[in-house]
């Protein structure tokens, strides 16, 4: 079951001390693969906390791990990711001649991986 | 740790534009670390602890290790034998450095950009379309009664600006801190910010916009239709509530951030909240500020600002600099392919750029200036590993609100600085264009970029 959402990649305090650790160590790598998704949306996809995810758009794809929000802290249809190489894969190059890439409101499909 | 031990006083913490100048750093010089930096927020202690001396070669060519004279040579040929040869990064090093790499550019007729283009680019275009009224940070703490966050969670991002500058601080017309100031978010979902808001408005992703303009309108005395809920997400009542607020208190600061400039509208966006800044002076002080991620990026729009007359995105290839967001900025050269050299100072774009430019960074060769290892530095053809500015070099950064100050060093670290490396680049640079292009070539010569076949 696949649904279409907004991505919202951003900071957190721990994608920021991490970042200072290495970007090519574990901690860093493990806070920008966390993904942040309403807890009401994950019982409509069969989610799980911890579950992973596939998230694609005509840019790319990444795999994720779900971790679940309140509905009243995050609104239904909207993802929160700390920023890094997985939510660079979703960002296309288009600038709509402002230099800037569209780097937060992506639209993304969202699917539940088998493991 | 060792008893070798130095204490600096006011060292300045460069991980954010917050710049807090008032570190207390207790330094072991035999192991070449910090042990403590007092007044540091989360972020400056990492920064602090976590930049070390690393056990790396200063300079490499594909991975392997190589004297520093022969990376600079291979830099500047690189740099040199490219026609369309672009610079971008810089918001994390110093002034100093930064003017080098203006330099550069003008003399290889190439493009220069910093991380302001994919973070207060925007801003900084709609700056030059509607204006700034603008503070410093010392004016915040001392007189604003009336803070709102904009599309930002400084909560994560300047902790600090919540602490020294702008909500719990006492100032000299703010006697009783935040007892004294009505804070207000405005974002799309719930943050660690929110605490500390006094009235949090949630808007619709993407309709920053639409309450920006109703906002100026009903400043303007201008009656909205109370239809704007259902498009914004707020209430008219909210609105009319904030706009009363803001009308009648003594002095107001919006500090905005990336859920403007990274959203539908981009420039749009930030010059609706800075013309809304402006619209309010006709009744009370009011003042806007994007609020910078990193340490010294206010310095490379100083300073790429005062050396060409535009900010960023700066292209040199017809012998003067033109400007053109959307054409010279990095996100674009790289992506459409038009580049076919870079070099990276300070900055990490394989991590964050969108992926078609980082498919052709793969594809070109590339400079890379980091003190750490990043994805950018593994695939760079050259590689300098450089000293961290502000623990080991000193040099003049620009905080936020355009105030610059002076780093002090902790301890010395065996790497160049980016100053270093990059004024022995311009130089090697200056000789090849000179010996290829003759006295008159450097300045008048057009040279015309031509897209790599792809």
């Amino acid at each position: 079951m696949t649904e279409t959402m907004i991505l919202i990649p951003g900071r957190t305090s721990e994608q920021g001390t991490a970042l200072n650790k290495g970007k090519l160590k574990a901690e860093y790598q493990h806070e920008t693969s966390m993904l942040d998704i309403n807890t009401e949306d994950m019982e409509r996809l069969g989610l799980q906390e911890g579950d992973r995810v596939r998230l694609s758009n005509e840019t790319g794809e990444i795999t994720v791990t779900c971790r679940g929000r309140k509905p009243e802290d995050l609104p239904h249809g909207v993802l929160f990711i700390p920023y890094g190489p997985p939510s660079s894969q979703l960002m296309a190059g288009e600038t709509a001649g402002s230099g800037m890439p569209l780097s937060k409101h992506m639209e993304v499909k969202i699917e539940k991986v088998d493991v | 740790m060792s008893e070798n031990i130095r204490t600096v006083k006011n060292a300045t913490c460069t991980f954010c534009g917050c710049l807090c100048d008032d570190m207390e750093l207790t330094v072991d010089l035999d192991e070449h670390r910090i042990t403590k930096a007092k007044n540091a927020c989360v972020l400056g202690r990492a920064w602090y602890a976590e930049h070390v001396i690393e056990d790396r070669p200063a300079a490499m060519i594909d991975g392997k290790e190589v004297d520093f004279d022969e990376a600079v040579e291979e830099a500047a040929q690189v740099l040199v034998n490219a026609k369309f040869p672009i610079i971008y990064g810089l918001s994390d090093t110093t002034s100093e450095a930064q003017r080098e790499a203006v330099a550069i550019a003008d003399y290889i007729h190439g493009t220069i950009d910093t991380t302001t283009s994919v973070c207060h680019g925007p801003t900084g275009m709609a700056f030059q379309g509607v204006g700034e009224s603008t503070m410093s940070l010392g004016e915040v703490k001392n007189r604003a009664d009336m803070v709102i966050f904009w599309g930002g969670n400084p909560a994560v991002s300047h902790p600090r600006l919540f602490t020294r500058y702008a909500v719990t601080t006492k100032g000299m017309f703010i006697p009783n801190g935040k007892k004294d100031r009505t804070i207000v978010l405005v974002d799309v979902r719930k943050t660690a910010s929110d605490p500390v808001a006094n009235i949090q408005i949630k808007v619709k992703p993407g309709k920053d916009f639409e309450l920006l303009w109703a906002l100026r309108a009903l400043v303007k005395g201008k009656s909205i239709d109370p239809s704007i809920e259902k498009i914004t997400g707020v209430s008219l009542a909210t609105l009319e509530d904030l706009v009363d607020r803001m009308k009648k208190c003594n002095y107001g600061v919006i500090f905005f951030g990336m859920g403007l400039t990274m959203t539908r509208g981009r420039h749009f966006n930030s010059g609706a909240l800075m013309a809304l800044g402006t619209d309010l002076n006709e009744f009370t002080h009011f003042v806007v500020k994007p609020a910078r991620g990193h340490g010294n990026v206010t310095g490379a729009d100083n300073v790429v600002s005062w050396q060409t007359g535009y900010p960023f995105g700066v292209n040199f290839n017809l012998g003067y600099p033109r400007f053109n967001p959307g054409e010279f900025t990095t996100a674009d050269t790289l992506s459409n392919r038009d580049a076919d050299a870079a070099m990276f100072i300070a900055s990490d774009p394989a991590s964050n750029f969108p992926k078609p430019a980082i498919e052709h960074m793969k594809r070109i060769p590339v400079i890379s200036l980091d003190p750490k290892q990043t994805i950018t530095s593994l695939l760079a053809h050259v590689a300098f590993t450089t000293a961290t500015y502000g623990i080991n070099t000193t040099g003049t950064v620009y905080r936020m609100d355009d105030v610059p100050i002076t780093l002090r060093k902790a301890y010395d670290s065996p790497f160049p600085s980016d100053e270093e490396i990059l004024t022995a680049i311009k130089k090697r640079v200056r000789e090849l264009m000179l010996s290829k292009y003759g006295t008159s070539g450097v300045r008048r010569e057009a040279k015309v970029a031509s897209l790599t076949p792809l």
